[in-house]
């Protein structure tokens, strides 16, 4: 196994000369647009409404100041001042010059960034739980596995021409934040009665036009076999998947068509061929790649912040803050905060180039200058000391980050939509805003309780409504905009796909009708205690449906 | 209904549409109207030239309404590319 530092750096800068020349090319007309597409799409640049949208890899989800600073500069430089985290953990320019992408790439690549595979049919950016590495209920922090994935599927030779694109993601706890169960693979890691490291193994999941959950394959495959069973599955995938229609192409389809347990057994069989083999995973080599991942030196601290506690007392937006955005650490006396990109009213995911930088400042302040983005398109600080909340939370607000909504019915998750998007059928952030407008009252989001509502412009699904507790779908109907209302998916270990509740609305229709399944449920549930979720699995979907279209 | 034709421009992807002069500009009142077929297909002609010039790609043919000296094209949306995200604010300088 190669050396990350060395191989990639030499890899990325080849990689950003091989396309400025490609650029350079296309721009003096040398080669057509039919050729330079592919290229480009390599480089993660596509044509999308109003101009060029670059979108760049964040490599399970991490991020250091240094990285983040680099980012609010190109958006700065180079965009209209703003970027947009998304729900694959990466960031994307939405106004980007064609002639100005080779700058970036490089400047990226000064920082160790760039954006290899986040397009075309091959193992996409391999994205992780969000609290990794921190979370107090974590078997292990999955980052250096989906390191060791990354550096296995870049550029594979074998594996760059897939049926169709390959989505990977790991979590290092049971209760899963990172969707594994919603992945072609998703890996889990857990521990055997010896506290060896190994992985249950979920294979199938999608979103997209047919969502699917993954199914368990392998409850335990131990970590020196890591490699060699997803290999196995690639390879089973590779040679079964379909290639002869787009929309069956994603191994879900296979799974689903063939049956889990004679994919099992297929993938069984290339294992056991290459078990052992060059893919092993020594012990040695894992090690070197965890020391990367090494935990910062957290110092001793009470568990309980007398500080935070008396700040609180005197600070009731902290002290709301404080209830809503931070998620309980490993290490005694520190956090995780979770920063909302979801102002209310505003644009889920955007940032502009001042907050990245003030961000950036933060975590270098307090947190160890990690950021995380999380695929509900937040950001995080996964390490901060509970006593600097107060300070913390100050800064945050001074740069009109500090929306304390994490989990809240206002942390919505939008796609771009009809606003940017190519292939939209329908507007995703104007109904986003409107419904945080609609709900965003404190008492009104702390009265709802946890609650997700994800909106997709079009049935490609990258805002993930198959899994909200309330879905939106854009589609069009004649011409106009109508949004079809799903509820009851959930992306955790208790995955479910929501159903579609009966027919659309229009988009003057879309935020009265959600409010009336909010309202639905507040009478419907026992108590505060039971959630959206928990109501409407005990209940289904008869008492909503007749709320919305009557009995 | 009219029609006009729209590209993106190569070098930096911005949204342009074909005047009756043949160039390309980001102003869509200032497209030309095409009404029948015989200049449809000359300025489709123009147009394919100008993609194999590597000046603009992605060329269409939108359908627009003419309202108070006003070009709008008639799908959302065209009209979004034609005038910018919906979007209530966003961190444009300038924007509301
Ligand atoms: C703007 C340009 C975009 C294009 C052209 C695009 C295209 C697509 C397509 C074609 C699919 C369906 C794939 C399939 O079912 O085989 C898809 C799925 C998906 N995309 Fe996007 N997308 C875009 C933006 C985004 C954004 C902004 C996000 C994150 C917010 C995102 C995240 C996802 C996710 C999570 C899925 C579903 C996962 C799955 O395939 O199972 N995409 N996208
Ligand atoms: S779901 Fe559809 S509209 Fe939304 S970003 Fe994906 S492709 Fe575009």
């Amino acid at each position: 196994m190669y050396r990350y530092d060395e191989f990639d750096a030499t890899f990325v800068r080849q990689r950003v000369s091989q396309f400025a020349d490609q650029v350079d090319r296309r721009l003096k007309g040398e080669i057509t647009e039919d050729e330079f597409k592919p290229l480009r799409l390599m480089n993660g640049v596509y044509l999308q409404l109003h101009a060029y949208m670059l979108r760049i890899a964040v490599p399970y989800g991490t991020l250091s100041s240094r990285q983040m600073r680099r980012l609010a500069h190109i958006a700065r430089t180079y965009d209209k001042g703003y970027g947009h985290f998304t729900t694959r953990q990466n960031i994307q320019f939405n106004w980007p010059a064609l002639k100005d992408v080779p700058t970036i790439l490089s400047e990226l690549a000064e920082v160790e960034m760039h954006a290899i595979q986040t397009s075309g049919n091959c193992i996409r950016n391999v994205t992780a739980d969000h609290f990794a590495g921190a979370a107090f209920d974590e078997a292990d922090d999955p980052r250096p596995y989906a390191e060791i994935l990354r550096q296995w599927s870049s550029l594979h030779p074998e594996f760059s021409f897939l049926p169709r694109k390959f989505k990977i993601a790991v979590t290092g706890a049971a209760h899963d934040r990172a969707a594994i169960r919603l992945h072609d693979i998703g890996l889990e890691v857990k521990r055997d009665a010896n506290g060896g490291i190994g992985f249950a193994v979920y294979v199938g999941g999608g979103q997209g036009r047919t969502p699917m959950l993954a199914r368990e394959i392998n409850p335990f495959v131990p970590e020196a076999d890591l490699l060699a069973y997803v290999d196995a599955i690639l390879r089973v995938y590779n040679l079964f998947g379909r290639r002869d229609n787009k929309f069956k192409a994603r191994i879900k389809i296979l799974v689903h068509e063939t049956g889990i347990d004679e994919i099992r057994q297929m993938v069984e069989e290339e294992f056991q061929q290459i078990r052992g083999g060059v893919l092993g995973l020594p012990t040695e080599e894992v090690e070197r790649i965890r020391a990367y991942f090494a935990p910062p030196a957290f110092e001793d601290r009470p568990a309980v912040s007398a500080r935070l506690g008396a700040a609180r007392a005197a600070n009731p937006a902290l002290d709301r803050f404080a209830r809503q955005n931070l998620h309980r650490h490993k290490a005694p006396g520190y956090t995780s905060l979770t920063i909302s990109l979801k102002p209310i009213g505003g644009i889920p995911g955007d940032a502009s180039a001042d907050q990245m930088d003030a961000v950036a400042d933060i975590a270098e302040t307090w947190a160890f200058s990690e950021i995380r983005v999380s695929h509900e398109q937040n950001l995080i600080l996964p390490h901060v000391a509970l006593d600097d909340v107060p300070e913390v939370y100050a800064a945050l607000a001074a740069a009109g980050l500090a929306t304390a909504n994490a989990g809240a019915i206002t942390d919505i998750i939008a796609c771009p939509g009809l606003d940017y998007c190519a292939l939209a059928n329908a507007r995703s952030i104007p109904i986003a805003s409107e419904l945080s407008e609609r709900f965003g009252a404190p008492e009104r989001q702390d009265e709802i309780g946890p609650l997700s509502i994800k909106i997709s412009g079009c049935i490609n699904a990258c805002g993930h409504h198959h899994v909200g507790h309330i879905g939106i779908l854009g589609v069009d109907r004649k011409g106009e905009e109508f949004y079809q209302i799903s509820l009851g998916g959930n992306p955790d270990e208790s995955a479910s796909i929501g159903e579609i509740i009966g027919p659309g609305f229009s988009a003057e229709g879309v935020v009265d009708a959600v409010e009336t399944v909010v309202d639905a449920y507040l009478k419907l549930r026992t108590s505060p205690e039971e959630t959206f979720l928990a109501a409407y699995r005990r209940l289904g979907e008869a008492p909503f449906k007749e709320a919305l279209y009557g009995a | 209904m009219p029609d006009i034709l729209t590209a993106n421009r190569l070098h930096d992807g911005d949204v342009v549409y074909r005047t009756a002069m043949g160039d390309w500009v980001a102003d869509v009142d200032t497209a030309e109207l095409i009404d029948d077929a015989e200049q449809l297909a000359e300025a489709e002609a123009a147009a394919q030239a100008d993609v194999k010039a590597s000046k603009v790609v992605d060329v269409a043919k939108i359908p627009v309404v003419v309202a108070d000296g006003r070009v709008v094209p008639k799908r959302l949306r065209e009209r979004i590319r034609a005038f910018g995200p919906t979007v209530k604010s966003d961190h444009r300088p300038g924007a509301v």
